[in-house]
């Protein structure tokens, strides 16, 4: 215990209760935990001394459902996994059995995979901003935020039918060809986008309100985000420069440039700051591919029926929440032997005792909002 | 690029670019015929600017994407008549896991000695098979001498056919060296596994959860609780003698109140 990176460990359950102190349920059914999570707090008066997070309402078995499907078959799957980035989510997997099969998707594919996948970046951004300023007390970013995110939303609507659980990409590249104008309407977006975002912040950033609900509020230092598995905007806003899409490129990120944005602190404004930032930055990405999409092929070539010989794959992606990681296990038949997701909000979410404790009980409802989960993908 | 782009075409179809090896990004794309015909396109990437070079300098080039689709398509079924194993290469080459024998393999050999079971390289991912009771000894050592600090993943694997039942993985991080290694134990059914919790806190719900789907025991987890699952719920779902149609008929009518949840 006297290694800085371990945290205490604790059982709310079973402690005993000290003279002022109270137990207080927050969920499974409460409007700021985003789904259907359930925290049970320990509180000496208005401040909290230990929490507990009580997961799984939503659990419906994914990964043993992928054991009984064709590789195919289980890519829409993942899209009912973090539901607001349905198209991370599909890269990731498709990138997984793909590299487990040994192939690659063409350039083409690739450009725009990261093209689709940098806006659902942006629009799963902009859900968190609008529910979490929403949380804290601003009611008028989150109308704001919808906007920008339905034109995100009609774009993938035009490219393939569906806007929530687009099941975008195939495995070995993509089904349809981008639609005529599919990059006038990412460069339209991303010209009115660049002007959108500084509006949310004229709103948020220098807001006293905002500020002050923010600033220095569950904090989480750089050590215990690493020690805690801690990925994505929380680390980064911690002082950790890393970044999956630069430390290990996949998709076509290796031809663009782009920054990584960090804090030092690790409080809620900075994670703030840093999505924020993102966002500018995901928008460059988006400009910087529709530029110049290779032409040429858009699946690899794979036959119909993948049988991946046998062995094992673990591939990761930089999704919206952090890195988004499957584990395959092939045994040469046409099903995976078992596919594990490692999903960033559930281990991401593990840190919420560490940051609530100490703090104020209304900071708790900041502090879910910031870790930004999604409860489909922590319970699978 | 000219030159080795008809040469390499069945024989570049080998490799996966490499994932710990940011250095070889663009040219290690050309993982398939196809992209050999794209490379032309794809170093203006310095300009994007150059929205449309493919316009007259590289006609050349560009022409050439239109033919190749058809030229492998033909010629690599077609040349096995040579010694290569053409047809087949996109699945051959990567997916064999080979032995691994680098420094760190090494240096946990001589540290180690026995309990370091195998090392193999499968993917161009590096796994190590370690004896289940040396796990938390080798975890402290990958974290605090090899500067694994992050354990990005822990779960399990079930192999119901084999004497040790479970496999339990634990994938690794480094920032220092930005590469991971993936540490694999073999548990019986019965057998508790060291718990890594203390060298890792996050550990704590991976374990629970691997605790949860499998019964692999955690020996010196905190709270080994069912975390995705109902507390009382008895089996492990992702044990491969759990059918997928099975469930726990008594919890479900005492607690839903209804006969079969499917």
């Amino acid at each position: 215990m006297s290694d800085p990176r371990t945290t205490e460990l604790t059982n709310v359950s079973t402690t005993v209760l000290g003279a002022d102190e109270i137990i207080l349920n927050m969920g499974p059914q409460h409007p700021s935990t985003h789904g259907v999570l359930r925290v049970k707090l320990r509180l000496d008066g208005e401040r909290v001394v230990d929490s507990e997070c009580i997961i799984g309402y939503l659990h419906r078995g994914v990964e043993k459902i992928a054991e009984h499907r064709s590789y195919q078959q289980f890519a829409p799957y993942v899209d009912r996994m973090d539901y607001v980035a349905a198209v991370s989510n599909g890269l990731g997997y498709c990138e997984a059995v793909e590299k487990l099969l040994g192939t690659e998707a063409p350039i083409r594919a690739r450009v725009v995979r990261t093209i689709l996948t940098e806006l659902q970046r942006i629009a799963s951004h902009l859900l968190w901003l609008g529910t979490h300023a929403l949380d804290i007390g601003a009611l008028t970013p989150v109308f704001y935020c919808f906007r920008e995110r339905e034109e995100i939303l009609k774009i993938f609507e035009k490219y393939c039918g569906a806007r929530l659980t687009t099941h975008a990409f195939r495995i070995g590249g993509l089904q349809y060809e981008t639609y005529d104008g599919f990059e006038q309407d990412v460069k339209r977006f991303c010209d009115d986008f660049a002007h959108r975002i500084d509006e949310y912040e004229t709103l948020l950033t220098e807001n006293r309100i905002w500020v002050g609900r923010t600033k220095g509020v569950g904090i989480l230092s750089a050590a215990d985000a690493i020690a805690l598995g801690v990925t994505g905007p929380v680390l980064r806003a911690s002082g950790v420069k890393w970044d999956l899409r630069k430390a290990m490129p996949y998709a076509a990120y290796d031809l663009y440039k782009f920054e990584i944005p960090t804090r030092e602190t690790g409080d809620t404004y900075d994670r703030y700051v840093v999505r924020m930032e993102e966002m500018r930055q995901s928008r460059l990405i988006c400009l910087q591919a529709i530029e110049n999409i290779p032409t040429g092929p858009i699946m690899a070539r794979i036959g119909k029926v993948l049988k991946p010989p046998p062995g094992e794959v673990y591939h990761s992606i930089e999704a919206p929440k952090g890195e988004l990681g499957y584990y395959i296990v092939s045994d040469g038949t046409t099903q995976p032997y078992r596919v594990r997701v490692r999903p960033p909000s559930f281990i991401n979410l593990q840190a919420l005792d560490k940051m609530a404790r100490g703090s104020l009980v209304a900071d708790v409802v900041a502090i879910i909002g910031t870790i930004d989960i999604v409860l489909g993908e922590v319970d699978r | 690029m000219g030159a080795p782009a008809t040469s390499v075409e069945t024989e570049s179809m080998a490799n996966d670019p490499s994932e710990k090896d940011p250095a070889s990004k663009p040219p290690a794309s050309a993982a398939e015929d196809k992209p050999v015909a794209q490379k032309p396109p794809e170093p203006p990437k310095a300009a994007p600017v150059a929205a449309n070079p493919p316009a007259s300098p590289d006609a050349p080039a560009a022409a050439k994407p239109g033919i190749p689709p058809a030229k492998p398509a033909a010629p690599a079924p077609a040349a096995p008549a040579a010694p290569k194993v053409a047809a087949p290469p996109a699945k051959e080459a990567p997916p064999k896991p080979v032995p691994l024998d680098n420094e760190l393999v090494q240096r946990l050999k001589t540290r180690f000695g026995d309990a370091i079971r195998e090392a193999t390289l499968d993917r161009k991912q590096a796994i190590v098979t370690i004896a289940a009771d040396q796990l938390r000894e080798i975890s402290r050592y990958c974290r605090d001498d090899e500067k694994f600090d992050m354990l990005v993943d822990l779960t399990g694997v079930d192999w119901p056919k084999r004497e040790k039942r479970f496999d339990v993985i634990l994938i690794l991080y480094s920032f220092a060296k930005n590469e991971r290694v993936r540490l694999k134990a073999h548990a019986g059914e019965s057998e508790p596994v060291p718990s890594v919790c203390e060298i890792w806190p996050a550990a704590n719900w991976l374990e629970r959860e691997c605790f949860d789907m499998f019964g692999i025991v955690f020996e010196g987890h905190p709270k080994l609780t069912r975390i995705l699952m109902p507390d009382e719920w008895q089996g492990y779902p992702l044990r491969k003698d759990y059918d997928i149609l099975k469930q726990d008929t008594d919890w479900v009518r005492e607690n839903l109140g209804i006969e079969s949840g499917q």
